[in-house]
């Protein structure tokens, strides 16, 4: 599928920035009208990803996170977020509902979750040392047929 | 963000605005906790009425709030969170903990 816009953004893994990747990625979306609970979906789900990459990925250390996002020309949102951090040993076991390795730090265990719901895809590779890829798909819809 | 404390006999009501978010729930906990432990209230409402945005750290966020409130026998309360915030409620089971109470029209 053809990619119609597409936004790189790299930013440091502080915890500021993840309403500036919130942020951007409102903005970008802005021209694929999308409705307010699809917008409202990818804004959590980026959060969540963004977030995991501040919080595990770089914890005790630091380093920058990767976002890149595609409008594609299925109005299929494409995006990916990447942190070159600790790595995730069993990707499986971290993506079950509730599981935490941060619990003491108020953590819910519901980050995977949340982009799997909230998102049509998620497919997430890590190589323990050398950091983590998330990838998440959803398609919009098609802004003739929402007026309800 | 911005949280509100506002103390009604035993009730001790947290009017949240803005986006939750791990970055700004750090702070969220330590204002509403500093106040548990002066008003010892027993029953804890978060009031998500003004909240634009939150992530699953909210649910962290209420989750730790129960836990604190559980030790003193208190209750926390969720008040009428928006459309797309229940969702994430929805999906995290967190009615099972914290009763979520929708009204339209709240005496604040
Ligand atoms: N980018 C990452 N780098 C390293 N570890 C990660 C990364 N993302 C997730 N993990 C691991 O996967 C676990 C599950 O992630 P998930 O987002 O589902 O829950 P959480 O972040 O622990 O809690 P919550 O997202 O509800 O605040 C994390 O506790 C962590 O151990
Ligand atoms: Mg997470």
């Amino acid at each position: 599928m053809k990619t119609q816009n597409t936004v790189k953004l790299v930013f440091p893994a502080i915890s500021e920035n993840e309403r500036t990747a919130r942020a951007v990625v409102s903005a970008f979306l802005t021209q694929a009208d999308p409705t307010v609970e699809e917008l409202a979906d990818i804004r959590t789900a980026v959060s969540e990803a963004v977030t995991n990459a501040i919080v595990h990925g770089y914890r005790g250390s630091s380093g920058d996170v990767e976002l890149h996002i595609k409008l594609l020309e299925n109005r299929e949102i494409y995006l990916r977020i990447k942190d070159h951090g600790c790595g995730i040993p069993d990707v499986e076991l971290a993506m079950q509902p509730l599981y935490t390795t941060a619990p003491e730090e108020e953590r819910a265990g519901l980050g995977f979750a949340v982009m799997e719901s909230f998102m049509d895809k998620l497919v997430v590779k890590s190589r323990p040392g050398y950091g983590t890829t998330v990838v998440m798909r959803k398609k919009l819809g098609s802004p003739t047929c929402r007026e309800k | 963000m911005a949280v509100e404390l506002l103390t009604k006999e035993q009730t001790l009501i947290a009017v949240l605005t803005g986006e939750i978010d791990h970055h700004s729930a750090r702070s969220i906990r330590t204002e509403i906790d500093d106040t548990i432990e002066t008003v010892q209230p027993t029953t804890l409402v978060l009031d998500f009425s003004g909240v634009t945005f939150m992530d699953s750290s909210g649910i962290g966020l209420i989750m730790g709030r129960h836990r604190l409130m559980e030790i003193v026998g208190g209750e926390v309360i969720i008040q009428n969170p928006p459309l797309h915030i229940q969702r994430v409620m929805r999906l995290s089971g967190i009615e099972r903990i914290a009763h979520i109470r929708t009204e339209r029209s709240v005496d604040a």
